[in-house]
């Protein structure tokens, strides 16, 4: 046995998954089973108490769930992770598990729009406080620290413009303020850009899209780096303190440096139940194993299809970090070198209205409210993901009214320039 | 040996030829990582010794407890040391006393004392620190997997389906070695703070 390293396409291909033991399968099967038979009653304590390794109830872990676990935390370079219903429920459990009512967390203001509502309504009726601060300006976060900020909340690529985020600036305003830093990376994928080399801490994805990558499946998942010590000071009791509902157990103690992903596993999984299918987890895995090869056609479209979109009369604006001109070219060369992902906006010179009237003549682009997808797909952020906000917030938040978003296909591009010119055109 | 990226052969072949290990610390109370740990390795064929004066004339899961390390009376070829760092280096002393010497000396996880491992390296003992041997039997056998771990092992083998007291295969490839790099960041930060 030799201790090398598999590149990225061998761990998305291989990594959590081995042959069925029972049949000898060599997909990893679909365990559509909501339960587990125990060996005996010792057995079956055993699990209840986290004793032993093993499947209990699905709401709880799945053996096709862990299989997708141990990918996405190899592909992140992870200790482990947590595979759950949704990115939004990735989100509720990782503060679950950070935050108690009356507590803070700063979130960059730059956000997919449903997080941006997630973290303004729902989690205000919780008593988990957001407080706003600017990726383009490091200081805003620091400002932003308190006595009972308990964690930071940014993206690699941003929603909707695909802007790049200093994450390890911002990790050490985290460190400073001796909190973890949470990295939505649902953008960029672990193929363009793995925050755990950068400062994160903890790291959650939509599977849904550039991951599982077809449009065809919901789902969430948390990676923890295993770099936060949990314990200091009391700031998180549910790692660091005896817990109730495991007899008092302290899970930092025991799991070392995976505690955080046992917690949203054993307290916020358990308890919440945003369990992830089986067979989604199974389409998310098929997906997964096609990942590098997906991700950079995605991102040569994408750069493709800006650099066409930058040239044309029509185009008042075009916000893709992958353009030599673009204000955030410099981080995209740092961090994401293969590609600057595949979502990202432009404005048009005629405004709301050429933005409606361009939709609505897209041929080949889908306008729907989803991004990595095989296939283009377009939408107006104004009057769609980012509608609930107020005109200002829309414009910060890089929606304007005159913004059209596009997540940019795998198909040839030459067809998707083809698309977009008869539609500016005409 | 270099104590802060162990490689993935150094804890393989520690677990698989040891067949004894005595617990230091072991607790009778089913809600501590040592109590985990001494079921788990047990389960896994490993011939387990629980050490703990405080226990004395009771058993844990039908080990007698034994109050010192030179009151096992036999050989052994593990120490387990559940205790906190600054604990340590007794517990080697004594080991060290121990004839024959035990191959290995492993302190758990949160554990460390690179004065101690000095010592029991240069009588040619093997030394794990801030480790759990649960954990690792776990990850490099993959069975950890089922809790979501990455467990940083590759297999295109079929595996049995594992039963009470079966020994794992641990030969499984390794994915980047004993470099536990985000845990070793985590323990480096931690020093530069403080």
């Amino acid at each position: 046995m030799s201790d090398r390293l598999p590149g990225f396409s061998t761990l998305a291909v291989h990594a959590g998954a081995q042959p069925d033991p029972t049949t000898g399968a060599r997909a990893t099967p679909i365990y559509q089973t909501t339960s587990f038979v125990f060996n005996d009653a010792d057995h079956a304590a055993s699990l209840f108490g986290l004793q032993a390794f093993g499947n209990i109830y699905t709401r709880i872990g799945n053996p096709t769930n862990a299989v997708l676990e141990e990918r996405v935390a190899a592909l992140e370079g992870g200790t482990a992770a947590l595979a759950v219903a949704s990115g939004h429920a990735a989100q509720v459990v990782v503060l679950q598990q950070l935050l108690q009512p009356g507590d803070e967390f700063i979130a960059a203001r730059k956000l997919y729009g449903g997080s941006i509502n997630q973290f303004t309504h729902a989690f205000k009726s919780f008593g988990w406080n957001v407080v706003w601060a600017d990726p383009d300006d490091i200081a805003s976060f620091e400002r932003a620290v308190t006595p009972r900020t308990k964690a930071i909340f940014i993206e690699s690529i941003a929603n909707p413009a695909g802007s790049i985020t200093d994450i390890e600036a911002i990790s050490t305003v985290a460190r400073k303020a001796g909190v973890p830093l949470i990295v939505d990376n649902t953008l960029a994928s672990p193929y363009l850009i793995r925050p755990i080399d950068h400062g994160a801490d903890i790291v959650v994805h939509s599977l849904t899209k550039f991951l599982g990558g077809h449009g065809n499946s919901l789902g969430g998942i948390i990676v923890d780096a295993g770099t936060f010590d949990w314990s200091t000071g009391g700031k998180y009791p549910m790692l660091s303190e005896p817990r109730p509902e495991y007899h008092g157990i302290r899970l930092q103690e025991t799991f070392g440096n995976f505690a955080f992903a046992i917690a949203c596993r054993v307290l916020g999984l358990r308890d919440l139940g945003p369990a992830l299918s089986p067979f989604n987890a199974f389409m998310i895995l098929t997906g997964i194993e096609t990942l590098p090869l997906r991700m950079q056609k995605h991102c040569d479209n994408a750069r493709a299809v800006a650099e066409f979109l930058a040239g044309h009369p029509a185009v008042a604006s075009v916000s893709y970090a992958g353009l030599p001109s673009d204000k955030y070219n410099q981080l995209a060369r740092k961090y994401a070198p293969k590609g600057a992902g595949a979502v990202f906006t432009f404005s048009l010179k005629g405004g709301y209205d050429a933005g409606v009237s361009l939709v609505s003549k897209l041929q080949l682009f889908s306008h729907l409210a989803n991004v990595g997808d095989t296939r283009s797909l377009v939408i107006h952020p104004a009057s769609t993901t980012h509608s609930q906000l107020d005109d200002a917030a829309k414009v910060k938040s890089g929606a304007g009214p005159d913004v059209v978003r596009l997540s940019i296909g795998i198909e040839d591009k030459e067809d998707l320039i083809a698309d977009l010119e008869q539609a500016l055109g005409a | 040996m270099n104590h802060d990226a162990y490689p993935d052969n150094y804890i393989r072949g520690i677990l698989n030829s040891v067949k004894s290990i005595a617990m230091v610390g072991a607790s009778p109370v089913n809600v501590r990582p040592s109590y985990f740990a001494f079921k788990y390795l047990a389960q896994r064929g490993y011939d387990m010794i629980p050490i703990n004066p405080g226990h004395v004339g009771k058993d844990l899961l039908g080990k007698p407890f034994v109050a010192s390390l030179s009151d096992i009376g036999r050989p052994v070829d593990m120490i387990d040391i559940f205790r906190n760092s600054s604990h340590i280096m007794p517990v080697v002393e004594e080991a060290l006393t121990l004839d024959p010497l035990p191959k290995v000396i492993w302190m758990q996880l949160g554990a460390r004392d690179d004065a101690a491992a000095a010592k029991a390296e240069s009588v040619g003992i093997k030394v794990v620190m801030n480790r759990c041997p649960k954990i690792e039997y776990g990850r490099l056998s993959s069975e950890i997997s089922w809790m979501g771990v990455n467990s940083r092992t590759l297999s295109s083998k079929r595996a049995p389906v594992p039963t009470q007291g079966m020994r794992l295969s641990l030969n499984r490839m390794s994915v980047g070695g004993g470099n536990t790099a985000a845990s070793d960041r985590a323990a480096k930060n931690k020093t530069e703070q403080s």
